[in-house]
């Protein structure tokens, strides 16, 4: 038996080093504060239709995903996420912006986002979006700690506040710096759910059938000890 | 006649029956490393069957293949669950082999008469070794566009026929659509069937001179008097009904891992392979899966491209001589003290090579790297002395066991 525990402690000890070997250099980064539910990520959707989908396509998410995985009526979809209206209800949540012209105003198109947070984590995203500063040198007139040289500007400047690279605030932004976190946390919650919409079916599903393999042990269990009496 | 006896008359299925199951007499003190062989055996049926059901909606060309790999996880039906299945049950079959591989060190159940078995199951490790990188590019994300470019290029250190050799195997100079043509081919057909053969070739081999145990006694040398080991249990339904239950737990982790951390903090599935190939933005580090890392950070202890590719060579071909290099006649290292704590240096070093294969190329990682090639090769080389020299205790003349 204790040698067993040895070998764990070994498996444990792989296990817990691994993460170590992924972790990101630069800026320290900053947790986003949400609850991960339905709410919450519907929330974000709405932020990130309004915010972000003029330029960044979710091209494997579909418009119909946000009624049969979060329970968002049909309407609340129309209404809030599919804009400009006139687009498909089946169809991916791709964004209006043509590639060329994105080509011709940025540098290079804004990247497709269904993956980003699977790509670069949450955390990378969540400080990403606090970590713009005024820069005059940039074309875009932003940069950023995070992603220095950044074609991206602060597009949620209204909202934060402009600031220099010292942290300054040049001037405040229609929203508290406490709500503006609350809000950019649940667009992060959003695109969490978006790079992986399954996570409702799974976790739907996971009890159900890890309930059954635990009851298909218990008997497993049992039978092999019946065979196994007459081994001396 | 009976539908039975005409049927028996004409099946080998019977008898192959008595002979692998019902009258395979197999020694009654395995311990919890032995369910990791008839896991393995699952496994690869579910891969088989994981794969069967992605590989129908995957598109082998560049333009197609990353948004086809995605949308089975967005659009197919149970999508995710093939993709998850697929993906973290290659990373269980490698903890698995692993184990497998482990348990036959220490216990010596590469010794004489298993010699060919430990050489079968070697070759298996390596034909998965394979099987794993062909399945890694085809998603044909940044990762597998990297990853194939450099290990593709390992070939051009062959001599003279290296830059042939290399556009062979990419069907081009670079990495392209008919890098993932051939690939695909060799994932779905050769390399599988190549395994699933050695594997009937592993347990045929085995089933011939009878398995080892973790006291390594001769259990067929201690014969009861119905001409049956006295030690030993046939395996159905002994050992079937213990599988049956260790298919449960195991299921159990695997479901665990697929309904509620897919991903097993980005080790299993790396975060570079959720972004679609770009040969104009190389990965700051391309890093193996972690279980191809040791064999990686060997390669980069050397700062000489063929140097490296040498000792990474001799790191893989190594074990396959193992069962000569033992000369000791106790077999299991329960009862070679010495050999035990060696074989368990072994492990931890070659599990730091695994960390060290993931981490950034830095200096401070380098000198480690080295400690520890040097340690995985030093085993080989001092086997064979510290085997003949060693001080032993003597095995029992049975092998221990507790009825439970």
């Amino acid at each position: 038996m204790k040698k067993y525990v040895v070998w764990a402690g070994m498996a444990l000890g792989l296990l817990a080093s691994a993460p170590g070997a992924f972790a990101d250099n630069g800026p320290k980064m900053m947790a986003p504060h949400y609850t991960y539910n339905a709410k919450t990520i519907i929330a974000g959707a709405k932020l990130f239709a309004t915010d972000c989908m003029a330029c960044h396509s979710i091209k494997f998410m579909r418009y119909e995903f946000l009624t049969n995985d979060l329970g968002m009526s049909k309407a609340d979809v129309h209404k809030y996420i599919m804009l400009p209206t006139g687009s498909n209800y089946k169809g991916n949540m791709v964004s209006a912006m043509p590639t060329d012209m994105a080509h011709k105003w940025f540098g290079l198109p804004p990247p497709d986002l269904s993956q980003i947070v699977r790509y670069k984590s949450q955390n990378w995203v969540y400080t990403y979006l606090l970590s713009f500063y005024l820069d005059p040198q940039r074309p875009s007139g932003w940069n950023n700690h995070v992603f220095p040289n950044v074609a991206m500007p602060d597009v949620l400047a209204l909202h934060s506040g402009f600031v220099n690279e010292q942290g300054k605030v040049l001037r405040a932004g229609d929203e508290s710096p406490q709500q503006f976190k609350e809000q950019v946390s649940d667009i992060v919650a959003f695109l969490r759910f978006v790079s992986d919409p399954s996570v409702v079916q799974r976790h739907d599903a996971g009890p159900w059938v890890l309930g059954l393999l635990a009851l298909f042990i218990i008997f497993a269990y049992f039978l092999k000890k019946e065979y196994w009496r007459d081994v001396k | 006649m009976s539908f039975k006896t005409w049927f028996v008359k004409r099946s080998p299925l019977p008898e192959m029956w008595r002979e692998h199951m019902a009258e395979y007499y197999a020694p009654k003190n395995f311990n919890i490393f032995y369910y990791a062989g008839s896991l393995l055996l699952l496994m690869v049926v579910l891969q088989f069957l994981s794969g069967f059901l992605v590989l129908a909606h995957y598109i082998p060309s560049v333009r197609d293949a990353y948004d086809s790999v995605y949308g089975i996880m967005y659009d197919v039906h149970y999508g995710w669950l093939m993709q998850y299945m697929h993906v973290d049950g290659v990373s269980l079959i490698f903890v698995l082999l692993y184990i497998h591989m482990a348990r036959g060190m220490l216990y010596g159940s590469y010794r004489a008469p298993r010699e060919l078995v430990w050489v079968i199951g070697y070759t298996i490790y390596l034909a998965f070794m394979a099987e794993a990188f062909f399945g890694y590019i085809l998603p044909y994300s940044n990762l597998s566009y990297w990853a194939g470019t450099v290990i593709t290029s390992l070939f051009k250190s062959i001599p003279f026929i290296g830059e042939w050799v290399t556009t062979l195997v990419r069907g081009g100079s670079g990495m392209s659509g008919d890098t993932l043509d051939r690939f695909m081919a060799l994932h779905v057909t050769v390399v599988f069937m190549v395994i699933v053969g050695l594997i009937v070739f592993h347990i045929l081999y085995l089933h011939k001179v009878g398995s080892n145990n973790p006291d390594g006694l001769e259990i067929k040398a201690n014969k009861g008097p119905d001409g049956h080991p006295v030690d030993a249990i046939p395996f159905h339904p002994y050992y079937s009904v213990k599988d049956l239950f260790g298919f449960g737990v195991w299921l159990f982790i695997f479901a665990a891992i697929i309904f509620y951390a897919p991903t097993v903090h980005h080790i299993f599935l790396e975060r570079t392979m959720s972004t679609p190939a770009n040969p104009l933005k190389s990965l700051p580090d391309v890093t193996p899966p972690w279980y191809l890392s040791p064999f990686y950070a060997m390669l980069r202890a050397i700062p000489n491209k063929n140097g490296g590719i040498i000792l990474m060579v001799v790191a893989v071909v190594f074990p396959f001589i193992l069962p000569w290099l033992d000369r000791n006649p106790v077999i299991s290292t329960r009862y070679r003290p010495i050999t035990r704590i060696m074989l368990i240096i072994f492990f931890a070093n070659f599990l730091m090579l695994a960390y060290l294969g993931e981490q950034p190329p830095l200096p401070k990682y380098f000198i480690l790297e080295r400690v520890g090639a040097v340690i995985y090769v030093a085993f080989f080389i001092l086997l064979p002395f510290v085997s003949k020299f060693e001080p032993t205790r003597t095995p029992p003349a049975r092998v221990r066991f507790r009825a439970h």
